[in-house]
């Protein structure tokens, strides 16, 4: 990412600060790079498909969760939508706990997801692992 | 164990489940005592972090009560109470991720082990002192010893900086 910064102190000095913030090295070696939102998107369109099967649901699942980031609120909410269809509660509450654990050190990671879930859950009905005391072995 | 990152091959993992290794499907000679090896060829089940969705179910053989909670599940999750909603957690999943996250206290164990077996080499050891050792030499004795450092100062062994240099011959101690 490059940002060029132009300051204006006064009329009488003009500051150009211009800085390149390199972006991390990646050595792909052909092909256009996906961005973030198309990530996102591409996950919310496997869960929204409307006849999933189960299968498709835990590849997914694993798939995602085998990734090295925390999944976006919006494909946790088409994973979960795609438990309903599929009549599976206990695979949605699953997904909630795996939240956690892939957040990792970062604890304030889990409670943002939750609240940016709130509706979701409170519409399907789904408890979190905290509700029903699963959270302490 | 290994842990593994990368998506795919986590999945393959998996399906292994933490069962033994066996050839899918021929069944080994059993000439008394072998253990009944796991059917490879079919979905298994298991507890991992990076996998949180297993291939099958843990409780695949259900009782009325399960079944019937089964079908209530395929209605509004709502009208589930919290009972009911943990009774389907736990017939699809084995331990929660708490559970498996558990520490396990198998540190003390092994612990344990090391100093109980360093304590007995340490009895290893003390035996062979008493068996094993052939009888002491005699010029290790203290009495040899004392003639044998009188006479190297009666030689002046290092009389410079050394051994002998270090003895006050007038006063006949050591300085």
């Amino acid at each position: 990412m490059f940002s060029h910064v132009l300051l204006k102190v006064s009329s009488d000095r003009l500051w150009s600060f211009s800085s390149t913030a390199s972006v991390a090295a990646r050595s792909y070696s052909h092909g256009k790079q996906e961005t973030d939102e198309e990530f996102d998107a591409r996950w919310v369109t496997y869960f929204n498909k409307p006849d999933i099967d189960a299968w498709e649901l835990r590849k997914g699942m694993n798939t995602l969760i085998g990734y090295d980031l925390v999944p976006e609120p919006k494909i946790l909410e088409a994973a979960l939508r795609a438990c309903r269809r599929l009549n599976d509660l206990a695979s949605a509450i699953r997904i909630l706990e795996a939240v956690k654990d892939k957040s990792g050190p970062h604890k304030e990671i889990y409670p943002y997801v939750l609240q940016e879930l709130r509706p979701t859950l409170s519409e399907l009905g789904i408890p979190t692992p905290e509700e029903l005391g699963i959270d302490k072995a | 164990m290994l842990h593994l990152t990368a998506g795919r091959v986590a999945g393959l993992l998996s399906r292994r489940g933490v069962a033994a290794f066996s050839t899918s499907g021929v069944k080994m000679a059993s000439h008394g005592g072998v253990t009944e090896q796991t059917d490879m060829s079919v979905p298994l089940y298991c507890d991992r972090l990076d996998t949180p969705l297993p291939d099958r179910p843990y409780k695949d053989t259900l009782s009325a009560a399960d079944k019937s909670l089964k079908q209530k599940e395929k209605g509004p999750w709502n009208s589930l109470s919290k009972e009911e909603k943990l009774a389907l957690y736990r017939i699809m999943f084995n331990e929660t991720y708490a559970e498996m996250k558990k520490p396990t206290g198998e540190w003390k164990t092994v612990v344990g082990g090391i100093f109980f077996f360093i304590g007995f080499t340490g009895l290893v050891v003390l035996w062979q002192r008493y068996y094993v050792y052939p009888p002491h030499p005699r010029t290790l004795d203290d009495e040899w010893q004392a003639m044998q450092v009188k006479r190297m100062l009666d030689m002046r062994v290092n009389p410079v900086e050394g051994f002998s240099a270090k003895w006050d011959y007038e006063k006949g101690q050591w300085k």
